[in-house]
Protein backbone atom coordinates (compact mmCIF):
# COMPACT_ATOMS: atom_id res chain seq x y z
CA UNK A 1 0.00 0.00 0.00
CA UNK A 2 1.05 3.84 -0.43
CA UNK A 3 2.21 5.61 1.88
CA UNK A 4 2.10 9.29 0.55
CA UNK A 5 1.54 8.44 -3.23
CA UNK A 6 -2.44 9.26 -4.11
CA UNK A 7 -4.05 9.61 -6.89
CA UNK A 8 -3.42 13.18 -7.43
CA UNK A 9 0.07 12.12 -7.65
CA UNK A 10 -0.16 9.61 -10.26
CA UNK A 11 -2.51 12.08 -12.79
CA UNK A 12 0.63 14.75 -12.28
CA UNK A 13 3.11 12.64 -13.35
CA UNK A 14 1.01 10.95 -16.62
CA UNK A 15 0.00 14.86 -17.21
CA UNK A 16 3.89 15.28 -17.88
CA UNK A 17 4.14 12.11 -19.89
CA UNK A 18 1.24 12.89 -21.98
CA UNK A 19 2.81 16.23 -22.39
CA UNK A 20 5.85 14.80 -23.63
CA UNK A 21 4.06 13.00 -25.83
CA UNK A 22 2.67 15.61 -27.47
CA UNK A 23 6.27 17.93 -27.70
CA UNK A 24 7.35 14.56 -29.53
CA UNK A 25 5.10 14.66 -32.08
CA UNK A 26 5.74 17.80 -32.49
CA UNK A 27 9.21 17.93 -32.97
CA UNK A 28 9.45 14.73 -34.92
CA UNK A 29 7.06 16.04 -37.07
CA UNK A 30 8.48 14.65 -40.63
CA UNK A 31 9.44 11.30 -39.03
CA UNK A 32 6.21 9.00 -38.84
CA UNK A 33 7.28 6.36 -37.33
CA UNK A 34 9.03 8.52 -33.96
CA UNK A 35 5.30 9.99 -34.42
CA UNK A 36 3.58 6.62 -34.40
CA UNK A 37 5.89 5.54 -30.82
CA UNK A 38 4.95 9.18 -29.59
CA UNK A 39 1.20 7.87 -30.05
CA UNK A 40 2.00 5.00 -27.96
CA UNK A 41 3.27 6.86 -25.18
CA UNK A 42 0.18 9.17 -25.30
CA UNK A 43 -1.96 5.84 -24.93
CA UNK A 44 0.04 4.58 -22.38
CA UNK A 45 -0.78 7.87 -20.19
CA UNK A 46 -4.33 7.11 -20.40
CA UNK A 47 -3.55 3.75 -19.59
CA UNK A 48 -1.90 4.39 -16.57
CA UNK A 49 -4.27 7.37 -15.53
CA UNK A 50 -7.38 4.54 -16.02
CA UNK A 51 -5.26 1.40 -14.06
CA UNK A 52 -4.66 4.26 -11.32
CA UNK A 53 -7.70 5.36 -11.22
CA UNK A 54 -8.99 1.54 -11.04
CA UNK A 55 -7.28 1.06 -7.97
CA UNK A 56 -7.55 4.32 -5.92
CA UNK A 57 -11.50 3.88 -6.19
CA UNK A 58 -11.68 0.43 -6.01
CA UNK A 59 -13.88 -0.40 -9.48
CA UNK A 60 -12.56 -2.56 -12.15
CA UNK A 61 -13.96 -0.77 -15.00
CA UNK A 62 -10.68 0.82 -15.41
CA UNK A 63 -8.81 -2.09 -16.01
CA UNK A 64 -11.11 -3.53 -17.93
CA UNK A 65 -11.20 -0.15 -20.56
CA UNK A 66 -7.40 -0.40 -20.84
CA UNK A 67 -7.62 -3.89 -22.23
CA UNK A 68 -9.63 -2.71 -24.52
CA UNK A 69 -7.61 0.47 -25.40
CA UNK A 70 -4.42 -2.12 -25.81
CA UNK A 71 -6.18 -3.97 -28.65
CA UNK A 72 -7.34 -0.81 -30.31
CA UNK A 73 -3.47 0.35 -30.38
CA UNK A 74 -2.06 -2.11 -31.13
CA UNK A 75 -4.97 -2.63 -34.36
CA UNK A 76 -4.03 0.80 -34.90
CA UNK A 77 0.08 0.38 -34.99
CA UNK A 78 -0.45 -2.93 -37.31
CA UNK A 79 -2.16 -0.32 -39.94
CA UNK A 80 -0.01 2.50 -39.17
CA UNK A 81 3.31 0.25 -39.52
CA UNK A 82 1.90 -1.35 -43.05
CA UNK A 83 1.30 1.76 -44.42
CA UNK A 84 4.72 2.90 -43.77
CA UNK A 85 5.52 0.42 -45.31
CA UNK A 86 3.88 1.20 -48.27
CA UNK A 87 4.37 4.82 -48.46
CA UNK A 88 8.25 3.87 -48.57
CA UNK A 89 7.68 1.79 -51.35
CA UNK A 90 6.28 4.43 -53.46
CA UNK A 91 8.27 7.21 -52.59
CA UNK A 92 11.46 6.31 -50.94
CA UNK A 93 10.93 7.94 -48.04
CA UNK A 94 8.47 7.83 -45.00
CA UNK A 95 8.64 11.78 -44.50
CA UNK A 96 5.02 13.55 -44.12
CA UNK A 97 5.69 16.08 -46.08
CA UNK A 98 5.67 13.98 -49.35
CA UNK A 99 2.29 12.46 -48.33
CA UNK A 100 0.59 15.28 -50.85
CA UNK A 101 -0.52 13.06 -53.54
CA UNK A 102 -3.92 14.22 -53.16
CA UNK A 103 -2.84 17.95 -52.93
CA UNK A 104 -4.97 18.97 -49.43
CA UNK B 1 6.92 3.63 2.27
CA UNK B 2 8.58 1.15 -0.13
CA UNK B 3 5.97 1.01 -2.81
CA UNK B 4 6.38 4.75 -2.95
CA UNK B 5 10.03 4.81 -3.21
CA UNK B 6 9.41 2.10 -5.74
CA UNK B 7 6.48 4.06 -7.43
CA UNK B 8 8.53 7.35 -8.09
CA UNK B 9 11.54 5.43 -9.64
CA UNK B 10 8.90 3.46 -11.84
CA UNK B 11 7.52 7.15 -12.88
CA UNK B 12 10.90 9.37 -13.57
CA UNK B 13 12.13 5.76 -15.16
CA UNK B 14 8.57 6.48 -17.88
CA UNK B 15 9.38 10.26 -17.88
CA UNK B 16 13.11 9.57 -18.92
CA UNK B 17 11.98 6.73 -21.32
CA UNK B 18 9.73 9.25 -23.11
CA UNK B 19 12.57 11.87 -23.12
CA UNK B 20 14.37 9.28 -25.06
CA UNK B 21 11.82 8.73 -27.51
CA UNK B 22 11.48 12.16 -28.72
CA UNK B 23 15.23 13.29 -28.52
CA UNK B 24 17.09 10.19 -30.11
CA UNK B 25 18.82 11.35 -33.05
CA UNK B 26 18.42 7.14 -34.80
CA UNK B 27 14.68 5.93 -34.10
CA UNK B 28 15.99 2.88 -33.07
CA UNK B 29 17.24 3.86 -29.82
CA UNK B 30 13.97 5.68 -29.47
CA UNK B 31 12.62 2.42 -29.63
CA UNK B 32 14.35 0.98 -27.02
CA UNK B 33 13.56 4.20 -24.95
CA UNK B 34 10.22 3.22 -25.72
CA UNK B 35 10.59 -0.06 -24.16
CA UNK B 36 12.07 1.30 -21.19
CA UNK B 37 8.83 3.06 -20.64
CA UNK B 38 6.77 0.09 -21.46
CA UNK B 39 8.79 -1.85 -18.77
CA UNK B 40 8.46 1.15 -16.11
CA UNK B 41 5.13 1.15 -16.67
CA UNK B 42 4.34 -2.76 -16.58
CA UNK B 43 6.01 -2.02 -12.69
CA UNK B 44 3.41 0.98 -12.18
CA UNK B 45 0.94 -1.45 -12.59
CA UNK B 46 2.08 -3.75 -10.72
CA UNK B 47 2.19 -1.47 -7.90
CA UNK B 48 -1.64 -0.83 -8.25
CA UNK B 49 -2.40 -4.41 -8.11
CA UNK B 50 -3.52 -4.77 -11.94
CA UNK B 51 -1.09 -7.82 -12.41
CA UNK B 52 -2.81 -9.49 -15.75
CA UNK B 53 -2.33 -5.71 -17.27
CA UNK B 54 1.20 -5.40 -16.22
CA UNK B 55 2.30 -8.91 -17.83
CA UNK B 56 -0.06 -8.06 -20.51
CA UNK B 57 1.92 -4.57 -21.50
CA UNK B 58 5.17 -6.30 -21.47
CA UNK B 59 3.67 -9.06 -23.87
CA UNK B 60 2.25 -6.49 -25.96
CA UNK B 61 4.49 -3.98 -26.36
CA UNK B 62 8.11 -5.73 -25.41
CA UNK B 63 7.06 -9.05 -27.33
CA UNK B 64 5.13 -7.02 -30.39
CA UNK B 65 5.11 -4.00 -30.77
CA UNK B 66 8.41 -2.96 -30.15
CA UNK B 67 9.92 -6.18 -32.09
CA UNK B 68 7.17 -4.79 -35.08
CA UNK B 69 8.94 -0.92 -35.03
CA UNK B 70 12.51 -2.52 -34.80
CA UNK B 71 11.46 -4.88 -38.27
CA UNK B 72 9.78 -2.12 -39.80
CA UNK B 73 13.00 0.43 -38.78
CA UNK B 74 15.38 -2.49 -40.18
CA UNK B 75 13.53 -2.96 -43.38
CA UNK B 76 13.22 0.54 -44.83
CA UNK B 77 16.56 2.73 -45.59
CA UNK B 78 16.28 6.05 -45.11
CA UNK B 79 18.74 8.95 -44.03
CA UNK B 80 17.58 9.91 -40.62
CA UNK B 81 19.63 12.83 -39.87
CA UNK B 82 17.61 14.79 -43.02
CA UNK B 83 14.24 13.65 -40.90
CA UNK B 84 15.64 15.55 -38.07
CA UNK B 85 15.74 19.03 -40.33
CA UNK B 86 12.83 20.88 -38.39
CA UNK B 87 13.63 19.98 -35.49
CA UNK B 88 14.82 23.39 -34.01
CA UNK B 89 12.83 25.68 -35.44
CA UNK B 90 9.66 23.76 -34.18
CA UNK B 91 11.15 24.06 -30.53
CA UNK B 92 10.17 27.21 -28.82
CA UNK B 93 6.70 27.24 -29.64
CA UNK B 94 6.68 23.38 -29.01
CA UNK B 95 8.01 24.13 -25.75
CA UNK B 96 5.69 27.20 -25.15
CA UNK B 97 2.57 25.11 -25.70
CA UNK B 98 3.92 21.75 -23.98
CA UNK B 99 4.32 24.55 -20.75
CA UNK B 100 1.08 25.92 -21.39
CA UNK B 101 -0.63 22.54 -21.12
CA UNK B 102 1.62 20.72 -18.30
CA UNK B 103 0.94 24.13 -16.20
CA UNK B 104 -3.05 23.26 -17.07
CA UNK B 105 -3.17 19.99 -16.38
CA UNK B 106 -1.14 20.07 -13.24
CA UNK B 107 -3.06 22.85 -12.05
CA UNK B 108 -6.11 20.89 -13.20
CA UNK B 109 -4.67 17.68 -11.07
CA UNK B 110 -3.78 19.82 -7.82
CA UNK B 111 -7.23 20.76 -7.35
CA UNK B 112 -7.90 17.71 -5.73
CA UNK B 113 -10.77 16.90 -7.32
CA UNK B 114 -9.47 13.56 -8.54
CA UNK B 115 -9.62 11.44 -4.69
CA UNK B 116 -9.57 7.54 -4.16
CA UNK B 117 -12.72 6.45 -2.29
CA UNK B 118 -13.85 2.98 -0.83
CA UNK B 119 -10.34 0.16 0.20
CA UNK B 120 -8.11 -0.03 -2.92
CA UNK B 121 -8.22 -3.15 -5.07
CA UNK B 122 -6.88 -6.11 -3.73
CA UNK B 123 -5.52 -4.77 -0.75
CA UNK B 124 -8.06 -6.81 0.79
CA UNK B 125 -7.44 -9.51 2.78
CA UNK B 126 -8.64 -13.22 1.11
CA UNK B 127 -9.97 -10.96 -2.27
CA UNK B 128 -9.82 -12.85 -5.47
CA UNK B 129 -6.56 -12.31 -7.63
CA UNK B 130 -6.87 -9.38 -10.16
CA UNK B 131 -6.81 -12.28 -12.94
CA UNK B 132 -9.98 -13.96 -11.46
CA UNK B 133 -11.36 -10.49 -10.68
CA UNK B 134 -11.12 -9.83 -14.64
CA UNK B 135 -11.84 -12.73 -15.81
CA UNK B 136 -15.15 -12.82 -13.85
CA UNK B 137 -15.90 -9.40 -15.41
CA UNK B 138 -14.85 -9.56 -18.86
CA UNK B 139 -16.30 -12.97 -19.78
CA UNK B 140 -19.85 -12.09 -18.55
CA UNK B 141 -20.86 -8.34 -18.47
CA UNK B 142 -18.42 -7.49 -21.40
CA UNK B 143 -18.55 -10.60 -23.12
CA UNK B 144 -19.62 -8.50 -26.20
CA UNK B 145 -16.84 -5.83 -26.41
CA UNK B 146 -13.91 -8.42 -25.62
CA UNK B 147 -15.58 -10.49 -29.05
CA UNK B 148 -16.07 -7.04 -30.74
CA UNK B 149 -12.37 -6.56 -29.95
CA UNK B 150 -11.54 -9.86 -31.41
CA UNK B 151 -13.23 -8.50 -34.80
CA UNK B 152 -11.16 -5.15 -34.69
CA UNK B 153 -7.95 -7.36 -34.30
CA UNK B 154 -9.29 -9.59 -37.66
CA UNK B 155 -9.73 -6.48 -39.03
CA UNK B 156 -6.18 -5.13 -38.51
CA UNK B 157 -4.63 -8.05 -39.57
CA UNK B 158 -6.53 -8.63 -42.92
CA UNK B 159 -5.63 -4.89 -43.40
CA UNK B 160 -2.24 -5.02 -42.95
CA UNK B 161 -1.79 -8.15 -45.21
CA UNK B 162 -3.50 -6.53 -47.91
CA UNK B 163 -1.40 -3.01 -47.66
CA UNK B 164 1.96 -4.96 -47.96
CA UNK B 165 1.09 -8.10 -49.98
CA UNK B 166 2.63 -7.54 -53.69
CA UNK B 167 3.75 -10.14 -56.27
CA UNK B 168 6.55 -8.84 -58.02
CA UNK B 169 6.53 -9.19 -61.28
CA UNK B 170 10.07 -8.86 -61.74
CA UNK B 171 10.48 -12.53 -60.18
CA UNK B 172 10.37 -16.03 -62.39
CA UNK B 173 8.05 -18.33 -60.48
CA UNK B 174 6.51 -21.98 -61.25
CA UNK B 175 3.24 -22.31 -62.87
CA UNK B 176 2.29 -25.61 -60.78
CA UNK B 177 -0.90 -26.08 -63.40
CA UNK B 178 1.60 -25.74 -66.67
CA UNK B 179 3.81 -28.49 -64.94
CA UNK B 180 1.32 -30.94 -64.18
CA UNK B 181 -0.48 -30.76 -68.10
CA UNK B 182 2.73 -31.18 -69.88
CA UNK B 183 3.35 -34.09 -71.83
CA UNK B 184 5.76 -36.10 -73.39
CA UNK B 185 4.96 -34.95 -76.65
CA UNK B 186 4.66 -31.69 -75.85
CA UNK B 187 8.34 -31.70 -75.01
CA UNK B 188 10.27 -34.34 -76.26
CA UNK B 189 11.71 -35.93 -79.37
CA UNK B 190 12.90 -38.95 -80.78
CA UNK B 191 15.11 -39.22 -83.31
CA UNK B 192 17.15 -42.53 -84.58
CA UNK B 193 20.92 -41.08 -85.37
CA UNK B 194 22.47 -43.42 -88.15
CA UNK B 195 25.94 -44.40 -86.88
CA UNK B 196 28.79 -42.33 -87.98
CA UNK B 197 26.71 -39.17 -89.36
CA UNK B 198 24.79 -37.74 -86.06
CA UNK B 199 21.40 -36.52 -85.31
CA UNK B 200 19.44 -35.20 -87.88
CA UNK B 201 17.98 -31.68 -87.63
CA UNK B 202 14.84 -31.56 -85.55
CA UNK B 203 11.78 -30.70 -87.36
CA UNK B 204 9.97 -30.73 -84.55
CA UNK B 205 10.16 -27.64 -81.65
CA UNK B 206 8.57 -27.44 -77.87
CA UNK B 207 5.10 -26.01 -78.20
CA UNK B 208 5.57 -22.37 -77.78
CA UNK B 209 5.13 -21.36 -74.12
CA UNK B 210 1.82 -19.15 -73.90
CA UNK B 211 3.37 -15.68 -71.95
CA UNK B 212 0.26 -14.66 -71.12
CA UNK B 213 -1.39 -17.81 -68.78
CA UNK B 214 1.42 -17.56 -66.77
CA UNK B 215 -0.39 -17.09 -63.21
CA UNK B 216 -1.15 -13.29 -63.81
CA UNK B 217 -4.98 -13.62 -62.36
CA UNK B 218 -4.52 -12.60 -58.65
CA UNK B 219 -2.12 -9.70 -59.38
CA UNK B 220 -3.20 -6.51 -57.91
Amino acid sequence: MFATVTLTTVIMFTSLLLVLALVGIVLNRKNVIVILMCLELLLLATNINLVATSHFRADLGGQILTFFILTVAAAELAIGLAIVTLFYRNTGGIEVDKADMMKG
Amino acid sequence: MLPDILFYLFAIGLLLGAGAVITARNPMYGVLGMIFSFINAAGLFMLFYAEFLSLLIVMIYVGAIAVMFLFVLMTIDIDFVKLREGFAPYLPAGLIVAAALAAELLLAASLGLFTGVGTPIAAAEGAPTNIEQLGAVLFTDYALPFQAAGMVLLTAMVGAIILTHRRRKDVKRQNISMQINRTASDSMALTKPVSGQGATPLYWSPKPVDKVASNDEDDQ
